[in-house]
């Protein structure tokens, strides 16, 4: 016999006053495939939880974004972000679609390297350079994006034993109208500090000076403040041309685009508010456009985007570990995915979905991670269908800064699949064990038993 | 039972009650249990037509069960 599918009783005081800020209450649809791959199979087979990344939804979005940008603009160069997710399967992706590389650190600067990206196609940005990552991307022609003066006097002194002229660019800050103001990198604009630095290479006639670059923030919805900072870096290569007669190879205006995921405490729905890659290109193409820059050359605009690549095509499927009542009477969840692997969560309101139909019943409910610790909330407050302890759910839009600003607390990291444009799974990052971190810890003689 | 009475249950499961002037939904399975309950079911009976009836173990519905008397409690509609 064919029984109903059940479903918990529920019990709702209809409460007056203020409804839903985003309208009647719509029935969440269950997710139950990427790229037609099951998710109930993905996890029988790689576990739960597992992070599953789609190849086709990577190279759709990177095309889309240099469509934007290249149909209105005649030198356009991406480079990848390597801190917004760093896996070499998916570094690789972007470099066959055409991606430099952007580093901000000697391990990222490794990686890039070990994914054959040619040392002139290599970005290296950041405060974070030793002495040996400087000489070894120096001598790899690798654009230096310096960020600090202490920097730019450590390469005059590793003039010795340097192969190449250093091709650096200056790291600027400014005020876009952006808040908070990221002052903390590159050399201020406004009072004069990223001039001074301009002359201090130039008049060195050590370094080639290359390109200036900006970097005004991250999740940037609005697209004025580039324009803001385009005009700005526009001036400062005007002066240096006007004082040294050199005119520098590129305008590097970083990363920033919002992506699809809502931020805690927005009004609206990031679907309905994230600009468009083409807004974005509008705005800083037709002031790239715009701006007078020395000699009527067409500097490259170069772009570091990260999150707004990458984010759409990550997933995180898992499972339900249990259901339960706050002392309040709320409901609550807890699955086996929490802020250890979803870190972001501090600050994204994920969308979390069910994979199978269980419910048309939906209740508002926090999701809370496995970890044993009170902050570990994935969801403060979502209405969520009523999923039973071993259902799997999926999260949405997990593909920047998770799978690189994971912790190891607790338990191990989970495998990453990669599904392929054939729609064919492959394992792109294993799973740890105990092995794993047995390599990595010593046990002093005296305490081996 | 008696206070189950007072209220006014509509057959898509909106319930008022008159006492207090709050207004409640429930769902398919909980407006079920409601109507077992005025037929002074008892909860092991009411389980069993549940089990009956839908894809679930007998643990799992009374503990749903459970929970769900005990809302009813809370609100003052069962004693
Ligand atoms: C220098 C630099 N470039 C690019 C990025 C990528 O930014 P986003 O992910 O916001 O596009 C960052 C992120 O912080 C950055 O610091």
């Amino acid at each position: 016999m064919n029984k109903r599918i059940y479903e918990r009783p529920l019990l709702r005081k209809v409460v007056e006053g203020i409804p839903n800020k985003f309208g009647s209450l719509k029935r969440l649809r269950p997710i139950s495939t990427i790229d037609n791959v099951e998710i109930d199979s993905l996890i029988e087979e790689y576990g739960s939880p597992v992070f599953v990344l789609s190849e086709k939804t990577i190279r759709d979005t990177y095309k889309n974004a240099y469509r934007a940008f290249s149909t209105r603009y005649p030198k356009v160069q991406f480079a990848w972000s390597y801190k917004t997710n760093y896996l070499d399967a998916v570094c690789r992706i972007f470099h066959q679609e055409g991606a430099w590389a952007e580093v901000v650190s000697g391990f990222e600067y490794e990686k890039a390297i070990d994914n054959n990206i040619p040392g002139n196609k290599i970005i290296f940005n950041g405060p974070d350079k030793s002495e040996e990552d400087l000489v070894k991307a120096i001598n790899n022609k690798s654009l230096i994006h310096i960020d600090h003066f202490d920097e730019l006097y450590m390469i005059l002194s590793l003039m010795d034993q340097l192969k190449e002229r250093p091709q650096v660019a200056i790291r600027v800050n400014m005020d876009t109208g952006i808040i908070p103001q990221w002052d903390r990198f590159g050399f201020n604009y406004e009072n004069g500090e990223a001039w001074n630095a301009i002359n201090r290479i130039l008049s060195s006639k050590k370094m080639d000076f290359i390109g200036l670059h900006v970097h005004i923030g991250t999740y940037i919805t609005i697209s004025k403040p580039y324009a803001v900072a385009i005009e700005k870096l526009a001036a400062l290569a005007n002066k240096t041309y006007n004082r040294f007669q050199k005119s520098i190879g590129y305008i590097d205006v970083g990363g920033g685009f919002a992506s699809q995921n809502t931020l805690q405490g927005a009004y609206m729905p990031a679907t309905d508010t994230t600009p468009s890659f083409d807004d974005y290109a509008h705005a800083i193409t037709t002031a790239m456009t715009a701006a007078d820059f020395p000699n009527n050359e067409t500097p490259m605009l170069i772009l570091e985007t990260g999150r707004a690549l990458i984010d759409d095509a990550g997933w995180l499927a898992g499972t339900i570990m249990a259901n339960k009542r706050l002392a309040d009477g709320r409901r609550s969840m807890v699955i086996d995915a929490g802020v250890n692997l979803m870190f972001t969560s501090f600050w994204y309101d994920y969308e979390i979905y069910p994979v199978h139909e269980s419910s048309y019943q939906s209740e508002p409910t926090t999701i809370y991670g496995p970890l044993c610790m009170n902050i570990d909330i994935v969801r403060k407050n979502i209405d969520f269908p009523m999923l039973n302890k071993g259902d799997h759910f999926v999260i949405k839009r997990v593909g920047a800064y998770t799978m690189t600003q994971w912790m190891q607390f607790i338990t191990y990291r989970p495998n990453i699949v990669l599904i392929d444009q054939n729609e064919k799974v492959h394992l792109i990052r294993k799973q740890e064990n105990k092995e794993v971190f047995r390599r990595q810890e010593l046990v002093p003689d005296y305490l081996q038993n | 039972m008696s206070k189950l009475n007072s209220l006014a249950i509509s057959d898509n499961g909106f319930i008022f009650k008159p006492s207090t002037g709050e207004s409640f939904t429930t769902n398919e399975i909980g407006l079920m249990i409601i109507n077992l309950l005025k037929e002074g079911k008892s909860a092991d009976e009411i389980i069993s037509v549940i089990t009956e009836e839908f894809d679930i173990d007998a643990i799992s519905a009374g503990r749903d069960l459970y929970e769900y008397l005990d809302f009813l409690k809370r609100e003052k509609m069962l004693d």
